[in-house]
This record gives structure tokens, sequence and C-alpha cells, in this order.
């Protein structure tokens, strides 16, 4: 299942998710008109056919772990099919002191999903008196989100946090949970480990790792058509998160037009 | 609920397929019906307004005239919903025995922000049948100033200034984006929006929208939410 990229629920012929199912249909109709009717080999998802309308979608986000701790980056856009439905959303979200979460896929599910984890981790803290780990709080939403694997629910968190080291644990509606250096999740990330795999390494200041976290966003949301606006980023210690301020990558594009421009103009002299 | 085939919204001959052989055609029961309108909410430093037109429409055809889109939920909050309207009947219905069932227990009136979270966990918990509603809701938050929170159909939501949703929604936003959010300009004074500008501001911003969207027309209602109460007017647009 692609996250990130709009689950096209409308049947027009533009859309290229949509092909699959274009085709199934008339293949449904070469069926009917011979006498045989044979049974559906893969069920279709009964609100994909009946809703006329499209969710929230779309995104870029990233988090990777280094000798500073764990930082989390992600873009703000909610796209709903081609239109942006908000462009100021948090798609990252604080779970406790030292742990946050990247939401991507659908907007509703994301924000769904991390409310009952909220709810879920602090029950856990109050009933035995200390904080569940992150591996066992991936594994927990895992188990969550198990029972709606087939539907066309589509959750993907990184939780990014620190429990006796940084960690960085993917959870996906799908049932994937992998732990990991660096993850990139949505339709913008192959544009973000483009730049990510670049530069990542272990040893990065802090300074550096942001500006790179940074830079990913930036370039992602400048070539996918899901992503934009601000970027979003949260740095995790063993201290805890702290956020960094909004940044409307809108002045970003124009400073590095400016720099590319100088750079030619070096180049000429 | 009429037969309607399920290519009704992606240039389908409609009516004009009794008259052209189009090829053959699926017809199949939607339990979904799209009937128009806009809703509109702006929220300023002490009031919020939640503005709709007043046209229930379907296909060609104008079913009334006379049917706003804003519910009044407490003193201080308004519920604008457009989509479907079978949807937003039960939807308010719905909402309005929530409010009542915490009044009783709680022994006090449910604020805004409560109702958005309410509202979210309604929407989601018909996550695989959802209701067909766009919502926004308008109204003044514990401190008194405006809050307006808008939803997607399965609950999803965010607290913003200001927010257009339903069939005009991709023309009035960016209109707003531009007056209210003072977005895409470049060397202009922000001022904050007062009362009288912010209404003068929605009555022509939905002037403009029953000039180019079909389903959005008629008249428009205006809710003016502030500590004092809410406050109705309902001005013409165009008819046709």
């Amino acid at each position: 299942m692609e996250h990130g990229v709009c689950i096209c629920v409308c049947i027009s012929t533009s859309c290229h998710t949509c092909k699959s199912y274009k085709s199934a249909r008339t293949q449904k109709q070469m069926r009917k008109s011979s006498s045989i009717r044979p049974l559906q080999t893969r069920p279709v998802s009964l609100t994909l056919k009946i809703v006329p309308f499209r969710l929230a979608h779309g995104t870029t986000t990233l988090g990777f772990i280094f000798q500073g701790g764990v930082i989390a980056a992600a873009d703000t856009r909610a796209s709903a099919g081609g239109l942006v439905a908000c462009p100021a959303v948090h798609k990252i979200t604080p779970i406790h002191s030292h742990l946050v979460v990247t939401s991507s896929g659908s907007g509703a599910d994301c924000m769904l999903w991390e409310r009952i984890l909220i709810r879920e981790i602090r029950l856990y803290q109050l009933r035995h008196g200390h904080r569940l780990s992150i591996r066992a709080t991936a594994k927990l939403l895992s188990s969550m989100l198990h029972p709606f694997k087939g539907t066309e629910m589509c959750v993907a968190l990184t939780l990014c946090g620190w429990d006796n080291g940084p960690k960085l644990i993917y959870v996906c509606s799908d049932g994937a949970r992998l732990q990991g250096d660096v993850f990139s999740v949505g339709s913008g990330s192959p544009y973000a480990y483009g730049v990510l795999d670049r530069e990542l390494r272990w040893s990065l200041s802090k300074g550096e790792a942001i500006s790179l976290a940074r830079e990913a966003v930036f370039r992602a949301t400048h070539r996918d058509a899901y992503s934009g606006n601000n970027v979003d980023l949260f740095h995790i210690t063993a201290q805890g998160w702290s956020q960094r301020k909004r940044e409307d990558l809108k002045e970003e594009y124009y400073r590095d037009k400016e720099k590319k421009g100088k750079k030619k103009n070096d180049k000429l002299k | 609920m009429l037969f309607t085939c399920m290519f009704q919204h992606f240039g389908d001959p409609g009516k004009m397929k009794d008259y052209h052989y189009t090829g053959p055609v699926e017809h199949k029961f939607s339990p979904y019906a799209f009937n128009g309108g806009t809703v509109l909410a702006v929220a300023g430093e002490d009031f919020a307004i939640v503005a709709s037109d007043t046209r229930l429409s379907e296909g060609y055809s104008i079913h009334s005239r006379d049917s706003p889109k804003c519910y009044k939920l407490t003193d201080t909050t308004v519920l604008g919903c457009s989509g479907f309207h079978g949807d937003c009947l039960t939807l308010t219905k719905i909402i309005d025995a929530r409010l009542k069932m915490y009044k009783h227990s709680n022994n006090k009136t449910m604020t805004s922000g409560a109702i958005a979270a309410m509202l979210s966990t309604i929407l989601y918990s018909r996550r695989f049948f959802p209701y067909y509603v766009y919502n926004i809701i308008g109204g003044l938050d514990e401190e008194g100033k405006g809050a307006v929170y808008s939803f997607d159909p399965v609950g999803s939501y965010q607290r913003d200034t200001y927010k257009a949703g339903g069939s005009a929604s991709a023309m009035l936003q960016p209109l707003l984006d531009n007056q209210i959010g003072f977005k895409n300009m470049e060397g202009v004074e922000h001022v904050p929006l007062t009362k009288d500008k912010a209404v003068q501001l929605v009555k022509d911003v939905f002037i403009s929208a029953a000039e180019r969207d079909v389903y959005t027309g008629d008249a428009l209602r205006i809710c003016v939410i502030t500590k004092e109460g809410i406050n109705e007017e309902t001005i013409p647009l165009r008819k046709d």
C-alpha cells in the first residue's frame, strides 16, 4: 500500500491509482455477458466503491538517529485529491515527554490512533508505575492496528523516542513494525531519502542534523505535489523532546534560488 | 433516494443519455446524494461568524430555497454542515442528544472545543460508512475568543481562524486566505479583523460564490456569535 499518495476513492479517468479498479470493472462487465458468473477473486472495500469524496492524504515525514538523539521532521500539507484541505496540519505529535510520533496516511485515522496511543501509554504508566519502552509501545500499537488490516484504514506512524538511547520504529496499518536508523514515509519520501542518504552519519552535530532534516523536507516538498507549505522539526534527547519553530518553506525557496543565482554568476566570472 | 448512476459526478451525459447511445451503463444504488451548499466560518478576537447559503439541490433540481445549513448547538456554538442533507439531519440530531446528555450528567454546557472533539469521535465511529458531511464549527472558546474548527467527513479536525466548506469551498478558501490571512500579498499591513468588516466580507464572498457555483445561491444566512448571544441575519442571493 502506498502511503501519502491519494487513495483516490473517485473513479475519474485521470487517477492512476484507480486503474486497477477500472480494469476490474470492465472485466466484470465482460464476464456478465457470458453465462457463467465466477467468484470475485479480490474483495474490493465497500467504502471505496460507495463514497464520492476523497479523504485527506499526502505527506513527507522523516526521522533519523544520530549521536545527539533523534530528529523528526515533517511537512504540514494535508491534501484531499487535488485540493489542499489544510496547509497547516501538525503531523508530529508528542505522546509523552520522550516520545513523538510522525504520522502519514489518512489524516483522520492518524489523529485518532495518536489519541488512542496517548491514552494507552498514560494508562499503562498509571497502572504499572513506569513508562512503557519504545519497542513495547510499537508492539502495542501494532497489535491494536491488527484488527483493521485489510480495511482501507491507512496509518503509517514513525515512533521517535528515547529510552536508554535513541530509538526509531516504524509501525504501519499493513502490519509492519520495523526498528531502524532512518525512516522517511509518505509520497515525498523518495526525494527525502535521496537527500538524507548523502549526508547522514552518526557523528553529525545537532546543527548539522537539523539543517539536514530541513533540507530533506524542503527538497521533497519542492518535487512532490502532495507535500508542502511549512516544515515542523522535533529533536528528542535524554532530556525529552524540544520543538523548533515552524518554518515557512516559501522563504527558503527564494533564499535557495538567490544562492543558486549567485553561484551561477560566480561561475561565469 | 433516487437510483443514482455511479458515475453521476464525473462527466456523464446526465439527462442526455435518453437521447444518445453512450454504451453500457451500470446502474447501482448509492446511499449518498450530493445536496450542495456552502458553509463558511470566521473567527475574530471576540466574535465568530458562521454563514451558509440556503439552497438545497440535487442534480439539476432545486428542492428548497430556504434550507439553511447553520445549526445552533449552544449559546456560544453554531455548526455549519453541507454535503448530503440526510446525513446532516441525522448528525445534528445525534449531536443535540449528546449535548443534552452532557448537560444532564455534568450540569454544564459543552464548550466549543469539547463539541469539536466529540464530533470528531462521532464521525470516526462511522469510518467505514462515513457521514457525507463537511462540518465547520464556529463559536467562542472558554476565554471568549473566536474559534473555528473544520472537519473532514471522517473526523480529522483542526482549529482555524477561517474556513470554507461545501461545494464552493475551493473558490472561497483562496479568497479568505488572501483577505483574512493576508497571504500571497507583499507589503500590506496586517490589521485585525473587526466584526463589521468580517460580516461585509462574508456577504461579498458569498455573492461571488453564487455567481460561479451552481449549487450556491438563493439566500445567505449569517450567524454572528458574540458574548451577548447569537444574532441571525438573512440576505438574498441570486436565485438562478
